[in-house]
Formats: structure tokens, sequence, C-alpha cells
């Protein structure tokens, strides 16, 4: 079993790199898109074993825990997933001239490249190796978020490229200043960046250095989050890239960032001296969580509204790991798991649908579940998800966070709250017109697949209804782990 | 101190890199920004080098000789050359006057000496000057790319913030190789990435200046 596991970490990491290499010398789309596929496919079913294989000794580079196995599970399967709804997406763009076959080359090699990055990220037993799979990771989505080369597409590349640019700036200087904390307990050399390592020590660390280098890689790493000072990449690149990206971004890739700053919270608990992590985090979660809500209203764009709605929830899921402790932390993966299934299943319907209606404007898209009843009654099924209200998974969580709250600091419990009633009451506002409203625009049938936009539903609806016993006990024991 | 002479040099150089910073930020006409680019990325060199013999560490040589080859030598001329080529060697656009971009530049060393000096006491002293030093030209990098509208000038502002990063990285007594080469490859990427999106610009927007960028905004107000 040993020897299956360690292969299965080489799998998740090399499909990816060959189905890249593949897909950039490889012409004609169709067979591309489905390559595509096939590879995601691959990958998450190499990921899937990682779930019942023993863990492998933590080497220098790469390592397996209970942690980031749940990441990698949930992150090949939204890359599965989108790349299905991808597969559907692109033949209309190619149909309507978006894109040439030239484009949707690059295309899918950088979204194989791209799923290499966050595993590597995702993978790494050595902060350095983390660092540039996150790297990896954003290049290949600011060259996709640009692809459409129009001016609002390269506004939101050329923002996205500096402000990640920066964000990951600081988290390198962070990493450094890690390492240099480490020196003195460990020794130079490989031994001070490797994580498992790191942690054992930790305790003799110097807590001032850990506590600066904390500073940076949480504002390095959040920025890639997208929490609140530092998000303002973040509706611009959802908004103008395409679709699929959309969906990756929300469901997949703020993730990672987060799971980085996880990772080093853990550094930080385990460092006695050093600054509690937490209030630092519950702090910038909550002001996102409210700003986000507000922002919600205002919005024209409804792909920019989601994504306003993704800074919401990754404020939320960083308020719920920074106030730590079984349950917030269980609560904390849960939301982050339901957050990434229902945030990238609404941006498969709302791909659709900017497809059929030709825009994206909230105010030119009205009557869905008139004109088309299967699309509009999902994204009804989708924002009344995403809101957080009964019986779908999200529920679940956003429940166990806020009466956590409650039960610790009931002061915390008001703003909180008051961010989530708002964010609802402002997605509601919207959909009520998506919905509801007099039928406007296009009418025409889509021939889009909807198999990936359901199954993700599916799958929330089924978790807000009975969570395995299995999945509980992981996620309980990776909330252990948390701290 | 026993460190004497390599002490002083290693403070000279990591000294210049910042006073080149300054330099930098306050520096209105493109090619003279590049030109002090190149100088920067050649004391860069130099600090690595020297790094790298007093550490004993042959490979901070390779990482020395990149940064002379690559940031000192092709970055620079590849720039001079699209700038010629899109002509817009004219003045830089700031958000706001040199004298006040200087006093915030002189706020942002005076926090990272106090900062960095403060958390590092124990710390071996050669290592952590060279820190306080990186973090101040890290700082005046991201200064240098907020305070600017052109999309040129933000770049090299990337690539100075780059320069502390390095420096800061092998200040750090045996970091593992794994980073330099990150980060030599980091800016290659940034460069290939950089340069498809200067031509597109200029393409699509005739300018390369950020506020043109800015009014082709997906929501106006």
């Amino acid at each position: 079993m040993i020897f299956s596991a360690a292969n299965g970490v080489i799998l998740v990491l090399v499909i990816p790199v060959i189905a890249a290499a593949v897909l950039a010398l490889l012409p004609g789309y169709r067979l591309s898109a489905q390559l595509n596929v096939l590879a995601s496919g691959l990958t998450f079913i190499a990921s899937l074993a990682l779930f019942f294989a023993d863990h492998i000794e933590p080497g220098h580079y790469l390592f397996l825990d209970d942690l980031n196995v749940a990441f990698i599970v949930l992150n090949t399967f939204v890359g599965f997933t989108t790349s299905l709804f991808s597969a559907s997406y692109i033949g209309h763009e190619l149909a309507t001239g978006r894109l040439t076959p030239a484009y949707l080359r690059f295309y899918h090699a950088m979204y194989q490249a791209m799923m290499a990055g966050m595993n590597l990220a995702l993978t790494a037993n050595n902060i350095g190796l983390m660092w540039v799979g996150i790297e990896l990771a954003t290049l290949t989505t600011v060259l996709m978020v640009g692809i459409y080369r129009t001016h609002e597409a390269l506004e939101a590349a050329w923002k996205y490229f500096i402000l990640g640019s920066v964000g990951i700036g600081l988290a390198l200087f962070g990493t450094i200043l890690v390492y240099m904390a480490a020196v003195p307990v460990v020794g130079e050399g490989i031994n001070g960046m490797v994580w498992t390592v790191l942690v054992a020590h930790a305790a003799k660390f110097d807590p001032a250095l850990i506590n600066v280098a904390f500073i940076f890689l949480l504002l390095g790493y959040g920025t890639k989050v997208g929490l609140a000072p530092l998000h303002a990449w973040l509706p611009d690149a959802h908004a103008e890239g395409p679709t699929p990206i959309s969906a990756v971004l929300s469901g997949l890739l703020l993730n990672v960032a987060l799971y980085a700053v996880l990772r080093f919270k853990i550094v930080l608990a385990a460092s006695p001296g050093a600054v509690a992590p937490g209030p630092l985090m519950v702090m910038l979660g909550l002001i996102s969580l409210v700003f986000a809500a507000f922002m919600l209203y205002r919005r024209r764009d409804i792909k920019r509204l989601f994504a306003y709605s993704s800074i919401e929830h990754m404020g939320l899921i960083a308020f719920a790991f920074g106030m730590g402790g079984p349950v917030a932390n269980f609560a904390g993966l849960l939301h982050m798991a339901m957050h990434s299934l229902t945030k990238s299943g609404i941006f498969f319907a709302v791909g659709h649908i900017a497809q059929i209606k030709g825009t994206q404007k909230i105010a030119d898209i009205r009557g869905l579940t008139v004109t088309h009843p299967w699309l509009g009654w999902s994204l009804v099924i989708g924002v009344v998800a995403i809101a957080g209200l009964p019986p779908f998974g999200v529920f679940m969580s956003e429940f166990l966070v806020v009466s956590s709250t409650f039960a610790r600091e009931p002061l915390l419990a008001i703003p909180l709250v008051l961010g989530i009633l708002l964010a609802l009451g402002a997605l509601f506002y919207h959909l009520n017109g998506l919905a509801f409203g007099e039928p406007t625009g296009s009418t025409a049938r889509s021939d889009a697949s909807y198999t990936p936009m359901i199954l993700h539903f599916g799958l929330v609806l089924v978790a807000g209804i009975f969570l395995p016993p299995m999945l509980v006990t992981w996620f309980r024991h990776v909330a252990e782990i948390l701290g | 101190m026993g460190h004497g002479l390599t002490f002083d040099v290693a403070h000279l150089l990591a000294g210049g890199l910042v006073l080149v910073s300054f330099l930098m930020i306050t520096q209105h006409r493109l090619y003279a920004l590049l030109n002090a680019f190149a100088l920067q990325a050649v004391l860069l060199a130099l600090s690595v080098a020297w790094q790298a013999n007093v550490q004993n560490a042959p490979h901070l040589y390779v990482t020395a000789l990149i940064a002379l080859l690559f940031k000192g030598i092709v970055v620079p001329v590849g720039l001079h050359r699209i700038i010629q080529r899109l002509g817009i060697h004219r003045e830089i656009e700031t958000v706001i006057g040199s004298g006040m971009t200087m006093l915030a530049g002189m706020g942002l060393v005076a926090l990272s000496m106090t900062v960095m000096l403060k958390i590092t006491p124990t710390a071996d002293p050669l290592a952590r000057e060279d820190l306080a030093f990186a973090l101040s030209v890290v700082l005046l990098g991201l200064l240098m790319m907020v305070s600017r509208r052109n999309a040129v000038s933000q770049v090299v502002g990337f690539m100075s913030l780059e320069n502390g990063l390095v420096l800061a990285g092998t200040g750090a007594r045996g970091m593992p190789l794994v980073v330099e080469i990150s980060v030599a490859f980091s800016i290659l990427i940034a460069f290939f990435v950089i340069g498809v999106f200067l031509f597109r610009i200029r393409e699509r927007f005739d300018t390369v200046d950020v506020r043109a960028m800015d009014r082709f905004r997906g929501e106006r107000r």
C-alpha cells in the first residue's frame, strides 16, 4: 500500500504535466478538449487512490497527510468536472469567433499546467516548492484570464498579474524569513524548508521572527485568497476570463492559497512564544465577509456578482479557521468543500446563460425559469444553496460556524450574521429578476451538457441531508491537525 | 566585530542597492529608469557573488551570473527596444510627486530597518543587515509599482522588488538552491508574460498607460 500511495502522488503531478506538453503540441480542438477531460479524469482517479492508501514517509519535497489529501481530492474533482464543462463551453466560443483554434490549443495546455501547479502546491512538503506551485498556477491563470484579448480582459489580466505578483513576492519574503527562523534550530540547508521538520521544531523558533514572517505570508497568500483589502484583482479576473476559468479560480485556486496560509498557521501554533495567528485571520475574514456582502448589491455583471460572493465565502472560511478549535475547523473545511462545489456549479450555469443571452449584464438577463427551465431552476438552486439556506450543504457549514461563534465569542457573531444575511438579501434581490422577471433576450436552446452542473448541485444537496460517516471522521481528524 | 572587510563590503553593496532604488523611484524618464535598473542588477550580482565568497557557497555564483546577464543586460536591452518600438520614451506620469515619493521611500526604509533589526537580534549580523536592506528594496519596488501609471515602469518596479527578494534569499545562509532557481525562473516567465502583454496592449490601446486601460473598466459607476 505504501508503494501505491507514492505512485499516487507522482501520478497526480505527472499526468497534468504530460497532458500539458501533449496538448501544447496537438492541433484540433475537439480532440484536445477530449484529452483535457481524459487527463483531468485520470488525475482525479489517481487522487482517489490517495484517499485509501497509507501515507508515505514525508520526504524533503513531497508528502501526504489527511489535510492535503482532502484538498487534492476536491481539487482534482472540480478540475475534472470543469474540464467537462469547458469541453461543451468552448465549442460555442469557437462558433461565435471569440476564440480561435490556436488560442484553444494554448488554453488547454495552460489548463493542465495550472492543475499541475495546484497539485504541486498541495503535495509539497517544502515551503519553497509550495511557493513555486502557487506561482505557476497564478501565472497560467493570468494568461487564461487575458485570452479573449478584449480591453476588459487585458485590463483584468494586467491587474491580476500585478497584484498577484506583489502577493507572491511578499509570500516569498515570508518564506525566506521562516527559513531564517529555522536555521538556528535545525541547521542550514534543505531541512530549514521542510514543513514537517519546521512543525516539529517550531517550539524553539525565535517568536519575533516567525511573527513577522507570518504577517508577510498572510498578506502575500491572502492576496491570492482574495481577502478584503487585497481583493481588487478578483472580480475583474472572474468577470473577463472564460467562464471555466472563473469556475476553477473560485472553486480551486482560492482554496490552494488558503491551504498555504493554513500550513503556516500550524507552524505558528506550534511555536508557543509567537502571536496567535487566529485573530488576524478572523479580522481579515470578517472584513472580507461584510465588505463583499455590501458590494453584492450594486453589481451589474452576473460573473462579477458571483465573484464578490466568492470573496464573501472565502472571508467566512478564513474566519472559521481563524477561530480554530475542532468545531470551527470542521465547519471551515466543510464550508470550503461546499463552496467549491456550489460556486463552480453556479459558474457552469452562468457560463451557459451568458452564452445563450450573449451578455453578462444582469439587467439584460431576465426570466430564465420561463425561457430555459433547466438553466433557470439550476441557477435558483445554486443561489439558494450558496446563500446558505437548507437543505443544502452550505447551510450546515454556515450553521456550524455561526453556532460555534455564538458559543465562544458572541460579539464576533453579530457582524458575522449581519454579513451572511446581507449577502443573502443581495443574492435574492438579483435572483428575483434573473430567474422570475419578464423574459428578455434570446430564447435559443442550448445543446450544452448540463451534467457537471447537476452533479455539483446534487452533491451539495446530498451533503446537506446526509454526510457519509467516513467523510465526517476524515474531516474531524483534519480539524484536529489544524488545531 | 570580527568581520572587518567582509562585513563592510557586504554592507556597501546592499546599501548601494537601496540607494539605486531611491534613484529609480524618483527617475522620471524611461531610459534613465532602465539604466538605473541595470545598475541595480549589476550591484545585486556583485552582492550575491560576495555572499558566495563569504559563505563559501559556489552555487550562489550561478545566481550572481543570472542576475548579471539576465537582469543586468538582457532585460534592460529588451525593454529599451520595446520602448523604442512603442515610441513612448517621453516622461513618466507619476501619481504622486517626487518629493512625496522620496519621503514615502524614506519612511519605508526606516520601517524596514526598525522591524528587521528588532526581530533578529540573535541572527548572524551580516544576514540580519542584509535582510533589512532587502526588505527596503522590496518595499521601494512596491512603492514604485503603486506610484506609477506606466506599464513599463510598473514592470521595472516589479523586477526591482524581485531584486530585493534575491538579496534576501542569498543573505539567508545555506538557503537551498531550489528557491534561487525558482526566483530566476519566475523572472523569466514574468518577462515572457510581460512581453506578451506589452505587445497586446500596444496592439489594442496604442498606449501602455495603465490609466488608458482603466477607462475600459467593465463596470463604471
